[in-house]
């Protein structure tokens, strides 16, 4: 199953800068970063498009919009099928489709949807791409980090490096919740490893902004936009997030991002007991 | 009531620091013949209307929670707030005092903007859509060139913004002129300009909409024109603009 965390595949397409007969091979120049690689989200790539891109010289970026790992109603009674269905089917969708609008007419092209972030972030003055994308990988790691069944407790790693950030697990939740019924606005409220001061630490954010512009990994996301649960719960946060804590919250999704981020972030030895 | 708690509370506070208190009841008497300092809290304002009264463009069931429940969850954490700088400038508490100022201009944004909005809207058959005449009227053709025009204008400043916030129809104290402005969040819109008075504000966090008209905020922009209050804003922009001629 595709588990993306916002990033895209790789295609091996039959040879897409080979020349047409009589013409010579044109590379065009992207970032060195994506060189030769093409980054599409095979459910939403059509024939044609292949076909297109064996024609042209100039690459063109697609995003596609990727499936949450469940049926629609398979987070209910906690988050209803009609919140999802507006909230994917609808909203996410919507900033895929604005976004390819926008990368058409565009020279930002090859990238991976982490890049394009980075990129159009702009160190603050973000450009009008950033929005779009930074909201479908907002998104897509939204679903991720939820699940049917899911909430109780972290275990292994995860939960000794909980306890060791927060002290415990309990002050942990306390912290988070209290962040997201304190919310002013839009945006989303995360838990991130902080990669400068290797630790784990609750962050808010406005509107669209991800964490990975400040180079921190995101390991869970809650969506504080009132559409993510007014239909579910109207004005009462509080129900929202502690359901999201208790009842969906995915730790099978937030141990494999931790340790994925192990890969990058040295956060000692693990405490082998010695026989 | 809320008040009335508050009075009582800095009566007892500064009562006994100087009488000497043998009882409660004797307090009262102390504070009563010194000056105290009273803190004025906000008070949720009643509509001047049913909550269904602008059916079919803004559902019974949003304005209820819009008004019982968000507005006066901002007017609750704003006097909450208030005490909290109250008692941070009795103590001389310069960093409190500073923190404090997101929740106020938060809380205090919320209160101010969905007051003003409560009169912006109007029920269709107490004049609620009528377009605007005379002075505001001729004022709109001056700035926009038509009453269209600023509509589409802000309709699509208002599907534009990202994220929660306002979209004014604003009146430049200094210079007469009107303008289109957003505000974020609950930011009031002096903080566009400490000149701009607000003659219209529409609500475009989701909690205004969502419920009746789902992710398309278009709509309930397209729509909301049927129930505004002209009237009010006429009213606004003709004290502003009066003042001066003295």
């Amino acid at each position: 199953m595709a588990l993306s965390l916002g990033s895209t595949f790789a295609l091996s397409l039959a040879s897409p800068f080979s020349a047409l007969p009589g013409q010579a091979a044109k590379r065009p120049s992207i970032s060195s970063s994506a060189a030769g690689k093409i980054f599409l989200n095979a459910k939403n790539i059509e024939k044609k498009h292949l076909h297109q891109f064996q024609k042209a010289s100039k690459v063109l970026a697609y995003y596609g919009l990727t499936n949450p790992p469940y049926k629609l109603d398979a987070l209910e009674p906690y988050m209803s099928r009609r919140t999802l269905e507006l909230h994917w089917g609808s909203i996410h969708r919507g900033y895929v489709d604005s976004l390819n609008k926008q990368l058409a007419k565009s020279t930002l092209y090859g990238c991976t949807m982490e890049e394009l972030i980075k990129t159009t972030f702009n160190n603050g003055n973000p450009l009008p791409e950033y929005n779009n994308a930074a909201e479908i990988w907002n998104h897509d790691f939204f679903w991720e980090s939820m699940q049917p069944n899911g909430g109780k407790l972290p275990w292994g790693g995860l939960l000794q490096q909980i306890e060791k950030d927060f002290g415990s697990f309990s002050n942990f939740r306390d912290d988070f919740v209290q962040t997201a019924i304190t919310f002013f606005g839009s945006g989303w409220v995360w838990l991130v490893l902080k990669t400068n001061e290797k630790k784990l630490s609750i962050v808010k954010t406005s509107n669209a902004v991800c964490p990975l512009v400040w180079g921190d990994i995101p390991i869970i996301n809650l969506d504080m936009w009132e559409h993510s649960y007014y239909l579910d719960y109207k004005d009462d946060i509080s129900k929202y997030v502690n359901n999201f804590m208790d009842h969906l919250i995915s730790w099978h999704s937030a141990t494999a991002r931790i340790v994925r981020a192990e890969a990058f972030v040295n956060l000692g030895e693990p405490k082998i007991p010695v026989a | 009531m809320a008040f009335r708690t508050l009075l009582a509370k800095k009566t007892l506070s500064l009562a006994s620091s100087f009488a000497p208190a043998s009882s409660s009841g004797d307090r009262w008497l102390g504070a009563s013949l010194r000056q105290v300092r009273t803190l004025t809290v906000a008070a949720l304002p009643d509509l001047p209307y049913d909550y269904g009264a602008l059916e079919p463009v803004i559902s019974g069931e949003i304005m209820k929670i819009h008004h019982q429940k968000h507005h006066q969850t901002y007017i609750n954490n704003y006097n909450k707030a208030l005490e909290q700088l109250d008692a941070a400038i009795a103590k001389g508490d310069a960093s409190a005092v500073v923190q404090l100022q997101s929740a106020i201009k938060f809380n205090g944004g919320g209160h101010v903007n969905h007051t003003i909005f409560w009169q912006n809207l109007k029920p269709t058959n107490e004049g609620g859509g009528e377009p605007p005449h005379s002075t505001l009227g001729w004022a709109i053709d001056t700035n926009f060139n038509s009453l269209e025009a600023l509509i589409q204008k802000m309709n699509a400043e208002g599907a534009a913004l990202q994220g929660s916030g306002w979209v004014w129809l604003a009146l430049d104290k200094g210079s007469k002129k009107l303008s289109v402005e957003t505000t974020a969040n609950q930011d009031p819109l002096v903080t566009k300009g400490a000149t701009l008075v607000p003659l219209l504000g529409i609500d475009v966090w989701e909690h205004a909409y969502y419920l009746q008209y789902k992710n398309v905020r278009p709509d309930y922009l397209k729509n909301i024109w049927k129930v505004i209050n002209w009237k009010y804003a006429s009213e606004v922009y003709d004290k502003e603009t009066a003042d001066d001629t003295l």
